[in-house]
């Protein structure tokens, strides 16, 4: 089970939480306006890495606040989490 | 060399000093191909063996990055079923059941294929409700299904336990008789012993680090291997959960997700479980080896992963799901557990496919259920590279049913419920 870090909460066992995919997948503003290709990407295509992975987490039993983490996908280690809109650890 | 009889017989008279290894493994592969197939699971090698005895393309490599049976198809619980909801499914998994039925004899394998019923429980009315009208869609589809009462369950599998006292108890379950299990290992022995006798190469410990395509079409024309480079005309894509990672080096981006999938068994017990139970309220998939270990089958982790080690507290959930419904095992122990990681798509259906790159093709998707799917998967897959066109039962499976929406959202078709 992995121990997680809510950017308000601290360190948090990660049944209290539910992934919420992978982050900085932005809605186009004007859905009506893409081509079929980009909005398929934006609905469906993942870059699903084998390496650093940036993801959102829902602390669902806990604050229910959404925010970003990154995540080495090969050993699950946490780099950091950071609030939305805040800028990935380096 | 054919199994027969008369072998086993002289084999058996002189030790056993006669039997040679089952399929060939060139250590270095030829320069070129015409069809290369990029992974040898159960799919890429049941792609490898259609496509060398039904459609005779020319010259044909399967690259394994490990060993053959050392994957995914070496490590599932082997449920086989083909009650899938909606007629596209039924008709993909039923190929593929109405295959296994004859495919010892078709490889001259013996696959165990042991087609014991697969009973999926209800234990909610809305589980009724979904179970019969799965049953009744099977039924109109041609496929076998049918309704047991929580009695009739029980006379089925003994062990199971049906009285009202537990959490969830058992309201009635789906019955399909032409399910059952089979032996992994011999899938993949079987099918790649039977595509080396057709001439197939099988290169194993070979991973593919690029793919190299023509600059003016953008065609495949070969691929870059740990082996040095490999020149092909057509290469399938059957990579499972590194799917994603192969089709990058084509420039594209798939729709899918790789997960943790965790199995586990226990010690070996006298015969005491006579079929597979599945529930998807409950999250359990059980079924007893012939060896006689309890084969439990776990969920997915919830984050993408490629850890191949899911956490232990969907185990704990499995384990728990299991002793409520079957009492008698509660003080069984477990030998072992492990984790495989599977690509997951956004409708959990496969994808089986052409590609907007000419000459590639990918077989992929098929999240937590694709043992069952191996022999149907690897015959329409090898028809689709063959005449590079889909074969009418991959059609409705191909990439670009996501941009055209033509979704196959069958929840029949992930192991735990979503």
């Amino acid at each position: 089970m992995l121990l997680i870090a809510c950017p308000w909460c601290g360190d948090r066992p990660e049944l209290e939480f539910r992934h919420a995919g992978e982050a900085h997948v932005t809605r186009p503003a004007d859905p009506a306006a893409v081509s079929d290709a980009a909005w398929t990407g934006f609905l469906y295509e993942r870059q699903n890495p084998r390496g650093l992975y940036r993801e959102r987490w829902r602390h669902l039993h806990g604050c229910g606040r959404f925010f970003n983490a990154v995540r080495h996908t090969l050993t699950d280690r946490f780099l950091g989490s950071y609030p939305p809109g805040g800028e990935p650890p380096a | 060399m054919r199994f027969s009889w008369r072998g086993l017989a002289r084999e058996a008279l002189r030790g056993h000093a006669g039997w040679t290894p089952h399929w060939r493994s060139p250590e270095q592969p030829q320069p070129g191909y015409d069809v290369v197939i990029l992974g040898g699971g159960g799919h890429g090698l049941a792609t490898a063996y259609y496509l060398a005895s039904q459609h005779r393309p020319g010259r044909i490599a399967v690259l394994e990055k490990g060993w053959i049976g050392g994957g995914n198809t070496g490590r599932n619980t082997t449920i086989i079923r083909s009650n899938y909801l909606f007629p596209e499914s039924a008709a993909l998994y039923d190929h593929a059941l109405q295959l296994w039925e004859g495919l010892s004899l078709a490889l001259n394998y013996n696959v165990m294929f042991s087609p014991r019923g697969v009973m999926m429980l209800a234990h909610s009315q809305h589980d009724v409700q979904s179970g019969l009208r799965h049953v009744h869609a099977n039924r109109l589809a041609g496929v076998d299904n049918e309704w047991l009462t929580p009695a009739e369950a029980k006379a089925f599998c003994p062990p199971l336990d049906t009285s009202a006292a537990i959490r969830y108890p058992v309201l009635g379950a789906a019955l399909q008789r032409r399910g059952g299990v089979a032996r992994h290992d011999a899938v993949a022995w079987g099918y790649a012993r039977a595509a080396s006798a057709l001439g197939v190469d099988i290169i194993e410990g070979c991973e593919v680090t690029g793919i190299d395509r023509d600059p003016v079409s953008g065609a495949v024309t070969g691929v870059q291997t740990g082996k040095g480079p490999i020149r092909c005309r057509k290469l399938g894509v059957v990579a499972a959960g590194s799917t994603s990672l192969v089709m990058a080096m084509a420039g594209l981006r798939m729709p899918l997700e790789s997960f943790p999938l965790q199995a586990l068994v226990s010690e070996p017990v006298k015969p005491v479980f006579p079929c597979v139970v599945m529930s998807n309220t409950v999250h359990a998939y059980i079924s007893q080896s012939d060896k006689g270990e309890l084969v439990i089958g776990a969920g997915t982790d919830q984050y993408p992963s490629y850890s191949q080690a899911g956490g232990v507290q969907i185990l704990g959930h499995t384990l728990e799901a299991i002793c409520e419904m079957f009492p008698i095992f509660r003080r069984m122990r477990m030998l072992r557990a492990w984790g495989g990681i599977v690509d997951v798509t956004p409708d959990r259906s496969p994808i089986l496919s052409r590609t907007p790159v000419p000459g590639l093709y990918v077989n992929c998707g098929w999240g937590t259920g694709g043992f069952k799917a191996t022999p149907g998967s690897g015959h329409v897959f090898a028809a689709t590279i063959a005449r590079d066109e889909p074969h009418p039962i991959a059609a409705p499976f191909s990439l670009d049913r996501f941009a055209g929406g033509r979704l196959i959202d069958e929840a029949a078709a992930a192991a735990v419920a979503h």
